[in-house]
């Protein structure tokens, strides 16, 4: 319990004081996962919006594999990116290895299936005659495409916040792929396993708070995202 | 009525019994089986774990001492703060200094050198900063002066420690863009280095088990500053009152017998000899 107490009581200290180590990695983690988080948004929504309106064979097959990718653990991930990426893979020409650009690479594939599946949820789900008064109102199909997803703003929100959270959380892409070098790759969870691991338990506690913190926040926002859409 | 009391008096029986059986299993596990449910726990590198030799030698001990042992693997120092805290009952690391500091606060109560290796500056094959059998100090600075790559563990394991105390021979390390910090143990620290095709201090274990993964060789000469010995620690158990001493001293004792000295010494990877006995006398 001491270890614990000594922990926190350190850990507000080092935030207090803003550890160049921390900040660096919290800022790091933050600007990677919405990245990975936005650039996995340009393609999964037109995908997913897609696959809730269009009707084609092996439709149902692909919302299957796609769901099954969310469940996909993020070391599988890592160890396939690492593969892609090393200096031996196919893809080792590009040097996205050890650096942050890889660990997007890695979250694309992470928040994607988030994404394309809970898009195709919210659009599925919206009431038909809004598609259909679209039409008649004379809209094109990127104009619809438009209306639809501003229909399911919040679903979609939601989607973009959970997969945000499961990317600014995981561990296995950022130290596979990352390889946690100091100031270059070194995001908040892999910079707490290395904490941890030498000993400097504060510093790992401190940068687990901030991790709790942010999920905590996400959690509020989509709990409120939530409430707003049973209202409307 | 009647019925209804036999069945109310069979279930209460069934409870006594259970709960009878149950003491006596309980009794008999803390008195007449005891030496079976002893457990060691040892913290100690990752670099000795991954070297294999534990594997080879924990069963030994656990038949021998009936007990089972619980190995830890981590970095010297988080072993360090393990046996500090009072989680383990024996520590085996390798950061000379930092083992010393450790005496000297009185964390534990005996420090016995066991074993030793070598540790190995690997690089390129073709050397990009020409140190091939350079002496280590020189190695480093070259390496430096011509700013290469260079991959450091920096996660203050015992490598990381003896790295830092080379850059302070050399005068201190300057700072130059392909100096980089993994921190991550021995095994992924030398598939980076393979994979940036960068320098790095490595020990030999690891750098056996990896030879044939990784395009990197030993390029400084071998010296005595690359010596890496091996100490096992015995927590102080006045400190902490759950600490095993009995147990503990029963491994240090295990770990420095003849027997044990000529396994480790015997005890090798694709050929070669992996440590070398502290205690044993290499030639007999």
């Amino acid at each position: 319990m001491q270890l614990l107490w000594d922990g926190v009581t350190g850990a507000v200290q080092r935030l207090v004081h803003g550890d160049p180590l921390i900040l660096s990695a919290a800022w790091r983690s933050l600007w990677i996962s919405v990245m990975a988080v936005c650039l996995a948004a340009i393609s999964g929504m037109p995908i997913g919006s897609l696959l809730a309106q269009k009707r084609f064979i092996g439709r149902s097959a692909m919302l299957i594999l796609i769901r099954a990718g969310m469940s996909v653990p993020t070391v599988l991930i890592g160890l396939l990116c690492y593969a892609m990426l090393s200096r031996r893979g196919p893809l080792g020409g590009l040097d996205l290895l050890y650096t942050p650009w890889g660990i997007i690479a890695g979250e694309i594939l992470l928040a994607w299936p988030i994404i394309v599946t809970w898009t195709h949820g919210a659009i599925s789900s919206l009431d038909p005659r809004a598609a259909e008064t679209a039409i008649t109102l004379g809209a094109g199909p990127v104009r619809r495409w438009r209306t639809c997803l501003s229909e399911a703003r919040l679903a979609i929100a939601l989607a973009l916040l959970t997969a945000f959270a499961r990317c600014f959380t995981e561990l296995g892409i950022a130290m596979m792929v990352g390889g946690n070098i100091k100031y270059r790759t070194r995001t908040l969870t892999t910079a707490t396993a290395l904490e941890t691991a030498r000993g400097e338990f504060d510093r790992g506690v401190a940068m687990s708070l901030i991790l709790l913190f942010i999920a905590v926040i996400v959690t509020l926002l989509i709990a409120w995202l939530g409430r707003q859409e049973r209202e409307a | 009525m009647l019925v209804n009391g036999a069945a109310m008096g069979s279930r209460v029986a069934l409870v006594v019994t259970a709960l009878i059986s149950t003491a006596i299993a309980v009794t008999q596990g803390c008195t007449g089986n005891a030496d079976k449910t002893r457990v060691l726990r040892v913290a100690t590198t990752t670099s000795t774990r991954d070297s294999g030799l534990l594997d080879e030698l924990l069963p030994l001990f656990e038949t021998a001492y009936r007990c089972r042992v619980d190995v830890i693997a981590i970095g010297t120092g988080a072993a360090l703060k393990l046996g500090e805290e009072g989680d383990v009952d024996v520590v085996l690391v390798h950061a000379r200094q930092a083992e010393d500091a450790f005496m000297e606060a009185s964390h534990g109560i005996r420090h016995e050198e066991f074993m030793y290796n070598d540790f190995v500056l690997l690089g390129p094959k073709d050397d990009p900063a020409g140190i091939r059998d350079v002496a280590p100090v020189e190695a480093m600075k070259t390496i430096a002066e011509k700013n290469h790559r260079f991959v450091s563990r920096g996660d203050d394991s015992g490598t990381h420690k003896r790295e830092m105390r080379l850059w302070a021979m050399t005068g201190g390390r300057p700072a130059w863009d392909d100096y980089v910090e993994s921190g991550q143990g021995m095994g992924p620290t030398l598939i980076m280095a393979d994979e940036l095709q960068s320098y790095v201090l490595a020990d030999m274990g690891t750098y056996l088990k990896f030879q044939d993964k990784v395009n990197l060789e030993p390029l400084a000469a071998a010296a005595e500053l690359l010596r890496n010995p091996y100490a096992a620690i015995v927590v102080n158990p006045r400190k902490h009152p759950q600490i095993n001493a009995t147990l503990a001293h029963e491994f240090v004792d295990f770990l420095i017998c003849d027997e044990t000295q000529r396994l480790i010494a015997g005890y090798q990877i694709a050929g070669r000899q992996l440590f070398h006995a502290s205690r044993h006398n290499d030639t007999d």
